[in-house]
């Protein structure tokens, strides 16, 4: 009999102990916050079972965050996807660009993870009131401010926002846009397809999950958000995150202390549902494009 | 395209050089230089960083190896564990760490300790699929067992076969951590620590210029790091060549 090959053939317990410190390490600073917040959203303040934090959770004020910060999830994701998907072809299509490739990639690294503060304050230099766009705009004609924009309002966080979404985009959508072999789009020609055609129904079907999936995926980012908006507005606008970020600074009312909670829940359960839907649209995204 | 990532860093940077009355000066680095908190609040950043990536490092390279070596059943399960921190928003995590660890030592939740120990968790999605993907490219159990019969054992397999490796694959989860790190505002803040961030955020509040200088700064500090490395990983390789997968 062949001795098996790689080892494999110890006892799988002895094995699993190799992982013994990743299960702990995650169990008691990923899983214990997250289960104590779930038991916490069920909590009332003396120990008890209640649904009360939930049903307050979405009542007013918490119901116009919510609403709000969907709204804006939606509206950036669907930016970020659109502006994110045109910049990574144009990247992708571009001939025998390498090096653009790599400045590209990696400034979506920097705009994407580290985000945040140092955006916030680059748009504050941008499209502040006296930032150099809206300087720039003003010396040919036209007062940004005087449209009752605002960096500080929901239009403001929306532009900031789809600066983080955009390069989450070219990211992501990157890998399903060069498994677009060029063969099928020679096939699609030879048999006279125009353009347009290939697009719609060759390339656009292929893609379309991937597209939906980071549609879903941009949104559970925006919606998990937090300091962009918290540098940016200090609370002005309303958004869950923040509204959860202001409970526990301490505006708390008497036996809602577990409110808090019952808002994490609830965005748990939505970022949970997204990164599910995205999840599936991967996988079916990758029957075509490996 | 090129201007949506120029104009605000062009944007920022005048921002930042602007002096009174229209004069452009490098004042404003001065004022950065000439701030007393500036060495403080950047060593505590750092150091948090430090003990992130070798907490990193010491946790996630041994996990994955052995997860590819000998539990390829558990990838799934490592996998969707290390994903989590993408399903709890970090300002819900922060809800759950102050209640978990409400009556853990001082020691642990009263430093920033706490911050590196969260932010390895946080970091999990990205050092996960960044050491998966570099083990994934080399044909790991080949290696391994020459090592293994050439009479190694498994500390020196680990330091002297598979990290050389991976090395690529080790330094982009790193650069990826400590920009997490330098980056990271909401779990801080919420959990009253003063670190680099939180600091930056409250000088911003008296002095734009330098808050904004800064964020120049750390902003294309990172991409020229991450740009570099993308580069030194994107050369064609040769004599390693033999051990990666053709696909």
């Amino acid at each position: 009999m062949p001795v098996p090959t790689g080892g494999g053939r110890r006892k799988p317990s002895a094995a699993v102990l190799g992982l013994v410190p990743f299960f702990a390490y995650t169990s008691v600073f990923l899983v214990l916050p997250t289960v104590s917040v779930v038991v916490g959203a069920f909590t009332d303040s003396a120990g008890r079972f209640t649904l009360g934090n939930l049903s307050a959770a979405l009542q007013e004020p918490y119901l116009t965050a919510l609403l709000t910060s969907l709204k804006l999830s939606l509206v950036t994701a669907v930016l970020g996807v659109l502006l994110g998907a045109l910049l990574a072809n144009a990247v992708v299509t571009s001939p025998r660009a390498v090096l653009l490739r790599h400045v590209v990639s990696s400034a979506s690294g920097v705009f994407a993870h580290l985000g945040g503060v140092p955006l916030a304050f680059m748009f504050i230099a941008s499209i502040g009131s006296i930032g150099l766009v809206t300087r720039a705009l003003q010396a040919i004609g036209l007062d940004l401010y005087a449209t009752g924009f605002s960096l500080f309002s929901f239009a403001g966080i929306v532009v900031v926002y789809v600066y983080f979404q955009v390069p989450l985009m070219v990211l992501v959508i990157t890998p399903a846009l060069e498994g677009l072999r060029p063969q099928w789009a020679e096939a699609a020609h030879n048999l006279g397809a125009t353009r347009p055609q290939y697009w719609r129904y060759v390339a656009g079907p292929v893609l379309l999950p991937a597209l939906l999936g980071s549609l879903l995926l941009l949104f559970a980012n925006s919606f998990a958000a937090y300091a962009t908006a918290a540098a940016l507005t200090n609370g002005g606008v309303p958004l869950l995150p923040i509204e959860i970020g202001s409970l526990l600074s301490g505006n708390v009312i008497a036996g809602q202390e577990n409110l808090g909670k019952a808002l994490g829940l609830e965005m748990i359960v939505i970022v949970a549902a997204l990164m599910g839907g995205y999840t599936l649209l991967q996988r079916r995204a990758s029957r075509w494009l490996s | 395209m090129g201007a949506y990532f120029l104009v605000p860093v062009a944007a920022a940077l005048e921002f930042a050089l602007r002096g009174p009355n229209g004069t452009h000066s490098l004042a404003a680095f001065r004022d950065i230089a000439a701030q007393p908190e500036l060495v403080p609040m950047l060593t505590v950043s750092l150091r948090i960083a430090l003990g992130t990536l070798l907490i990193t490092v010491a946790l996630m390279v041994p996990t994955v190896v052995w997860v590819h070596l000998r539990l390829p059943r558990l990838r799934p399960l490592v996998e969707a564990l290390s994903l989590l921190p993408l399903v709890v928003p970090v300002v819900v995590l922060v809800v759950g760490v102050l209640t978990a660890f409400a009556d853990a030592p001082n020691l642990i939740k009263g430093t920033p300790a706490i911050l590196a120990l969260e932010y390895v968790a946080l970091a999990m999605p990205f050092s996960y699929r960044a050491l998966d993907a570099g083990v994934s490219a080399v044909r790991l159990p080949t290696l391994v067992e020459a090592a293994r019969s050439l009479g190694a054992n498994w500390p020196t397999v680990l330091l002297r076969v598979v990290v050389p490796n991976i090395r690529t694959a080790i330094v982009g989860s790193a650069l990826l951590t400590t920009a997490l790190v330098l980056g990271e505002f909401t779990m801080a803040s919420l959990m009253l620590f003063d670190t680099f961030p939180t600091w930056m955020v409250r000088v911003g509040q008296q002095q734009a210029g330098v808050a904004v200088g800064l964020s120049v700064l750390v902003l294309l500090t990172s991409w020229a790091l991450l740009l570099a490395l993308s580069i030194a990983a994107g050369r064609p390789r040769g004599a390693t060549s033999l051990f990666r997968r053709s696909s």
